[in-house]
């Protein structure tokens, strides 16, 4: 029975990936455990594992294909005593048939793949568990240092070029079925113009959702006046995700000031007192800060979601890191029982990886709530775009001495941030979203309240 | 049962010890059963031997014409018992040669006939030793490349006797030149035969059911190859029927029904008979393991699978086309699909390229004219003369043409066809062209050798395109 392997789900929100590198070729034996493909995901490259062995009967996905759909089959294994070539591959291939015993042939074997897919049809990989437990059977989520390196050559017949030409078809969307799949004839044949073949639905792009990517027009921007960088999965993914939240969340923002006088002086006191090498950051004071603001204020730490609102039991703090082509958002996962100390070093060694995309998918989906902080570069306020399915972002913006009002009606200088939380409003109120302030003010305005 | 075996492969002809070699080069323990010479009809009593024949015919044929070279030969001629023995010499070389492969290969070699039963994981084979004992193999798989033989149509009266009404095997060693010799079948084996003999001066009739002979060609190509044989002295009967053949003492009578509907009794000294081909299915046990056959052909899926677990079927043993070069291609696929290193296409027959090995040669590759038209194609052909080609003229063969059929739209290369002097050793680029899916502007942009036949192959090409250069 051959063994269909499938896109693996890298992270629970994955709906698709470019496959941007086979391992593997037709006719390799594989053994269980063995690296065969390299996936790039929402934020990432992964390697992936295979569950099963025996030998690779077909590779159904080009290499640098992008938009291969969670669970679309990209190989097929013949296990072992099996002959790989004639291995059901499991698309109805609509090879023009010469007459009607083959057609009925190719009927029987439809089915037939049909049948071994229901069977044997093996989702490779889904981590289902988010910031922590590898599942057993898991496939590696051993991350890679570099994004794709897949070879961009597309074999194909001269005849299958020219007809794909003359159809309109773009042959990196199709697989092709010839001798080590190379794209020949009958794979064009029935493919339709501006769509993949039959056989390449699976792996067809397809528009990202709500974006709708301006047209480059030689008009507007002669063509040598800039250099073209290709959309990689990351910049793609926060182009979507962004898209589709600032457009449906119904989103508000509340801004308050803080005086964070008394933080700093707990931080210098905090860091003289703290072991060699540990050094507390404002942010990791306020992450932990935002944590127990959400304990504290419960009906803040929520997701508006299909089957209800998901009211959070652990405050799993995002924290907006920029690297390099794009955005990412590591998870400190129970931040309100962690210590300033733990904080500052997770958070150390998650943004140091962030930067080198080595984050495992588990390590940077699963927040509950955000915070973005672009203080050091100057920015007085800001209003993020919510990091759905989080109910709420904070954006902090830079401290700085202001001149403020006492409470006895005198000038004076503090140290004043302002920071400012947007809101979905389809899980909370403007007076839920005050309350969660107020609360998070308090913290930052009395450390000590972090201590109890 | 001493060894263990991977593979056993049954049948030693082009498609089994193909087959066997190729296992073995995949670290497969095989071994090969035959039951009769290694090699099997190809080499013993096919392919080979013939063109041992027709090489004897086609210089006897320069010989008798070395005038026209400007040579003196004063008389030409030959002597029947060397050519059948110059024959039989290159088949046994040839077969020694399979031995030393077996060898070489490190593939054990099973003299005798076999059968199957039940077994797993592949069929049990039991093989019936020359001493009459059954010795039972068992092995992870099990290819049958059992061949097939000349068909015999005794509802119609031929049927072989061996001694005046013959197959290609009596034909193949003639102890005497039939002065009257009719040859019922115009398919490759026939025309072979008849280009033959009548060459070496019998006085040859071909009787052919179907309007033209080379049925299966272009019909181009039959109206041409027709013309050289017939301007040969040979006596081509087409839209004819032949039935009820009656040996005598020394000649054989045999009942002509022509186009007329006229039914003539007509007197030979020998007959050959080259009515098809029938699957050598029998005898092995097939029906009990539930293989499907159809007719006398075991049916498989394209890749060499029976559908009996463990069991394969390659060659002329599956159908038609019954090529030597099939057969092997066909074992290959299924050994390295066997083996998990083949590249999961399906054989694809309208690539097996077809020679005929007569006086005048015939090649041919994929769609006729007529055929690519009853596909609905809209096409473009095109056609060159030998007369056209310089190297042609040198040889002194003139006579022949090249032809080839293009899908107007895509330039896909449907099919290709030729008569004349060694088309036979030009059509493999023609081949590589429809495996490749080269387009008419690939083939025209290729350099083709000067002087040489196969600048006609150029030439047809650009002729289809409209712009051929030598005519």
């Amino acid at each position: 029975m051959s063994i269909n392997i499938t896109m693996p789900a890298l992270s629970p929100t994955m709906e698709e990936g470019t496959l941007s590198k086979w391992l593997v070729k037709e006719g390799d034996t594989i053994a269980s455990g063995d690296v065969i493909a390299e996936i790039e995901t929402d934020k990432a490259t992964m390697e992936v594992e295979a569950v099963d062995e025996g030998t690779i009967a077909k590779l159904l996905v080009p290499a640098g294909t992008e938009g291969v759909k969670v669970n679309a089959v990209i190989a097929v294994l013949a296990e072992e005593g099996e002959d790989a070539t004639s291995v059901e591959v499991p698309e109805a291939k609509a090879a023009p048939q010469p007459d009607k015993e083959a057609k009925k042939e190719s009927s029987e074997d439809t089915k037939k793949s049909e049948e071994s897919r229901a069977k044997s049809d093996i989702v490779m990989a889904k981590s289902d568990k988010v910031g922590g437990s590898q599942g057993k059977k898991e496939l590696a989520t051993t991350p890679l240092p570099s994004a794709n390196t897949a070879d961009g050559r597309i074999k194909a017949s001269p005849l299958a070029r020219r007809i794909a030409d003359m159809k309109g078809i773009d042959l990196s969307a199709i697989s092709g079925t010839g001798p080590r799949g190379r794209i020949i004839k009958r794979d064009v044949e029935n493919a339709k113009p501006g769509a993949a073949s039959a056989a390449a639905t699976a792996t067809a792009p397809k528009p990202d959702g709500l974006i709708l990517p301006q047209v480059l027009d030689d008009r507007i921007y002669a063509p040598d006046s800039y250099e073209l960088k290709p959309l990689d999965g990351m910049r793609k993914t926060v182009a979507r995700r962004l898209t589709e939240s600032f457009m449906q969340v119904p989103h508000f923002p509340l801004n308050v000031d803080l005086n964070i006088d008394r933080l700093l002086a707990s931080r210098s006191a905090i860091n003289a007192a703290a072991e060699k090498g540990v050094k507390i950051s404002v942010n990791d004071m306020l992450i932990k800060a935002a944590a127990l603001a959400l304990m504290d204020e419960p009906d803040c730490n929520a997701s508006y979601t299909d089957k209800g609102i998901a009211y959070h039991k652990h405050a799993n703090v995002s924290v907006a890191v920029a690297i390099d082509g794009g955005l990412i958002t590591p998870v400190i996962f129970e931040a309100e029982e962690k210590g300033l100390a733990e904080i500052s070093k997770e958070m150390k060694d998650l943004a140091e990886r962030a930067r080198d995309r080595k984050l495992k998918p588990q390590e940077y989906i699963g927040g509950t709530f955000s915070i973005s902080n672009l203080g050091m570069f100057g920015i007085k306020s800001f209003a993020s775009i919510i990091n759905p399915p989080e109910g709420m972002i904070l954006s902090v913006g830079a401290g700085e001495k202001r001149a403020v009002v006492n409470a006895k009606g005198n000038v004076e200088a503090a140290t004043i941030m302002t920071v400012t939380l947007t809101c979905d409003h389809r899980v909370i109120g403007g007076a839920e979203g005050a309350k969660w302030l107020q609360a998070f003010k308090r913290y930052v305005e009395t450390p000590e309240a972090m201590l109890l | 049962m001493s060894t263990q075996y991977d593979l056993i492969v049954i049948g030693s002809g082009p498609g089994g010890y193909v087959t066997a070699i190729r296992a073995s080069q995949l670290g497969m323990k095989t071994v090969i059963v035959e039951r009769d010479a290694l090699g099997g009809i190809c080499l013993n009593w096919g392919c080979i031997p013939t063109k041992a024949l027709l090489r004897s015919a086609e210089v006897l044929y320069l010989a008798k014409h070395a005038k026209d070279f400007g040579l003196v030969i004063d008389k030409a001629d030959f002597d029947l018992e060397a050519v059948v023995k110059r024959s039989r010499g290159v088949a046994s070389q040839l077969s020694n040669g399979v031995k030393f492969l077996m060898k070489k290969n490190k593939i054990d070699v099973l003299e005798g006939t076999a059968r199957l039963e039940k077994g797993a994981p592949a069929p049990k084979v039991i093989v019936k030793g020359k001493d009459g004992k059954d010795t039972s193999y068992q092995s992870k798989h099990v290819i049958l490349a059992t061949g097939a033989r000349a068909r015999d149509i005794p509802q119609a009266g031929l049927v072989a006797d061996g001694k005046l009404v013959w197959t290609y095997r009596e034909a193949m060693t003639p102890d005497v030149m039939p002065k009257r010799l009719l040859v019922i079948g115009s398919g490759a084996i026939g025309i072979e035969f008849a280009s033959f003999y009548n060459e070496l001066g019998s006085e040859t009739t071909v009787v052919e059911v179907m309007d033209r002979i080379l049925p299966v060609e272009d019909e181009e190509i039959s109206k041409h190859a027709e013309k050289e044989f017939k301007k040969q002295g040979m006596k081509i009967l087409t839209s004819t029927q032949v039935g009820n053949l009656k040996p005598g003492k020394n000649t054989v009578t045999a009942e002509i029904t022509g186009k007329d509907g006229k039914k003539v009794t007509q007197e030979f000294d020998r007959v050959i008979l080259a009515v098809g081909i029938v699957g050598n299915v029998e005898n092995l046990g097939l029906e009990t393991l539930g293989a499907k056959i159809d007719k006398t052909h075991v049916v498989v899926d394209g890749h060499g699978k029976t559908g009996v677990p463990g069991l394969y079927a390659i060659g002329d043993l599956t159908g038609p086309p019954w090529l030597a070069h099939k057969a092997s291609h066909e074992g290959v696929m299924c050994v390295e699909g066997i083996a998990g290193k083949g590249h999961g296409e399906k054989f694809d027959p309208w690539n097996v390229p077809g020679c005929t090995y007569s006086h005048p040669q015939v090649a041919s590759v994929g769609l006729t004219e007529k055929a690519a038209k009853e596909k609905g194609y809209d096409i473009k052909v095109g056609r060159f003369p030998f007369i056209g080609n310089g190297k042609a003229i040198a040889l002194g063969a003139p006579d022949g043409f090249v032809k080839t059929v293009f899908d107007k739209k895509t330039g896909e290369l449907l099919g290709a066809h030729m008569v004349g002097a060694e088309v036979t050793e030009l059509i493999q680029g023609y081949v590589i062209a429809r495996q490749g899916e080269l387009t008419e502007q690939d083939l025209a942009h290729t350099v083709f050798p000067h002087p040489t036949l196969s600048e006609m192959m150029h030439e047809s090409v650009l002729d289809a395109e409209g712009r051929v250069l030598h005519i």
